[in-house]
C-alpha cells in the first residue's frame, strides 16, 4: 500500500507504482493537467518513469474559470 | 487601421482581455468571450477536484481549440513560493506556455495586491524565462519596478478586485501610462462600458476584466458592450480630444446672421 499526500490530503493506493498509475486510478487519464511532487513539476513525459514513494506529497492541477 | 497591441513580442487586434470565471456555465463563458472580441483569455490553476465526474467537461474543452491566447493566472496566492509554483504548473499544463499573469494578494477581504511578494516572484519568474504581466496597486514607483525587472506588461487596479467601483484615481494610472515603456492595461474595478472607455481615454493600452462581463444581468450583452467602450476608447484616445475651457462657451454655430427683432 502506497501512503501519500495528494493536494493536501493523507490518501492511500494499491497497486500505484508510478504518477501515470496515480492518474489512471484517479480516472483522470487523458485529462489536462500538470503535475508537481515534493515541489518539483514532474513532466508529461516522465508521469509514467516516475516511481512514487511513500511520504510523497504530490498536486494534480487543472485549469479552471478566473479572472 | 493597424492599431495593435504588442505583449511579449506578440501581436493582438483586441485590447480588451476577459477572464473566465463566475459564468453559470461553459456554454455562457464561451458565448461571452466571442462577444468580447477578446483574444486573451484568464484561466486559474486549481487542485483538480477528486469527487467529482471524471466525464464533466472542463474548462479547456469547452472553449474553442487554439482560437485563444491562454493566459494563467495565480488569483488566490499570497505568497511569491505560491505563486511561482502555480505558474510553473501552468507552463507545464499547457505545454510550455509562457505569458502568464502575476497577482500576489495581500489581504482576503480587499485583494489588495501584496506589491512586495510581487516583486519577489515577478525577479524569479523573469530570471526563468516567463513573460510575466504583472497585477499591482497604481503606485508608479512600483510599477517602474516591476517593469524594470523586466514585465512585459504592467496591469494597475482601477479599483478593488469585482468592486466595480471604476477608476479611482486615473491621475495615479496616467503617471504610469507616462512613465512606461511596456504595455499598461488596467486590471480590476472596471464596473461598466465608460468605466473600460476612461480607461483607454486615459491611454491605457488595454483594460482586462472579469465581473464586470460575468455578473452583468445579460453577461453576452456586457461582453460585447466592453468591446465597443474599449474600441471607443482607444479611437478617442489617438483621436486627441479636445482641450477642457473651464468656464468659456464656445459656440458650434456662426455668431453672424441670426435673425433678430432688434435691428
Amino acid at each position: 500500500m502506497l501512503s501519500i499526500t495528494l493536494n493536501g490530503e493523507a490518501r492511500q493506493f494499491a497497486e500505484v507504482a508510478t504518477i501515470a498509475d496515480l492518474i489512471g486510478a484517479l480516472e483522470l487519464a487523458g485529462k489536462r493537467l500538470a503535475v508537481e511532487r515534493n515541489g518539483e513539476i514532474v513532466p508529461k513525459s516522465r508521469h509514467a518513469l516516475e516511481a512514487l514513494h511513500d511520504g510523497d506529497a504530490l498536486e494534480v492541477v487543472v485549469a479552471v474559470g478566473g479572472g | 487601421m493597424d492599431d495593435q497591441l504588442v505583449i511579449a513580442g506578440k501581436a493582438y487586434g483586441s485590447r480588451l482581455l476577459v477572464g473566465t470565471g463566475k459564468y453559470k456555465d461553459f456554454d455562457e463563458t464561451a458565448q461571452a468571450l466571442d462577444a468580447s472580441g477578446a483574444e486573451i483569455v484568464t484561466v486559474a490553476i486549481r487542485r483538480v477536484n477528486l469527487g467529482q465526474d471524471p466525464n464533466s467537461p472542463s474548462l479547456l474543452d469547452a472553449l474553442p481549440k487554439n482560437r485563444y491566447t491562454l493566459l494563467p493566472n495565480t488569483a488566490g496566492c499570497y505568497s511569491a513560493d505560491d505563486a511561482i509554483r502555480t505558474l510553473r504548473l501552468a507552463r507545464e499544463l499547457l505545454d510550455d506556455h509562457r505569458l502568464v499573469k502575476l497577482e500576489v494578494l495581500g489581504d482576503p477581504t480587499n485583494l489588495f495586491p501584496n506589491v512586495k511578494e510581487t516583486l519577489k516572484a515577478a525577479e524569479v519568474l523573469v530570471a526563468e524565462g516567463f513573460d510575466v504581466m504583472v497585477y499591482t496597486s497604481d503606485d508608479p514607483i512600483i510599477a517602474r519596478e516591476l517593469e524594470d525587472i523586466g514585465c512585459c506588461a504592467i496591469m494597475p487596479l482601477a479599483s478593488l478586485i469585482g468592486s466595480g467601483m471604476g477608476i479611482l484615481n486615473p491621475w495615479n494610472l496616467q503617471l504610469i501610462i507616462e512613465q512606461s515603456k511596456v504595455p499598461v492595461l488596467v486590471d480590476a474595478g472596471v464596473g461598466t462600458a465608460s468605466d473600460a472607455a476612461i480607461a483607454m481615454e486615459l491611454g491605457c493600452d488595454g483594460v482586462l476584466m472579469n465581473t464586470a462581463i460575468a455578473a452583468a444581468r445579460e453577461p453576452v450583452r456586457m461582453a460585447h458592450a466592453m468591446k465597443l467602450a474599449v474600441e471607443a476608447g482607444r479611437a478617442a484616445y489617438l483621436a486627441g480630444r479636445m482641450p477642457k475651457r473651464f468656464y468659456s462657451a464656445t459656440p458650434s454655430s456662426p455668431r453672424e446672421g441670426v435673425i433678430s427683432s432688434r435691428s
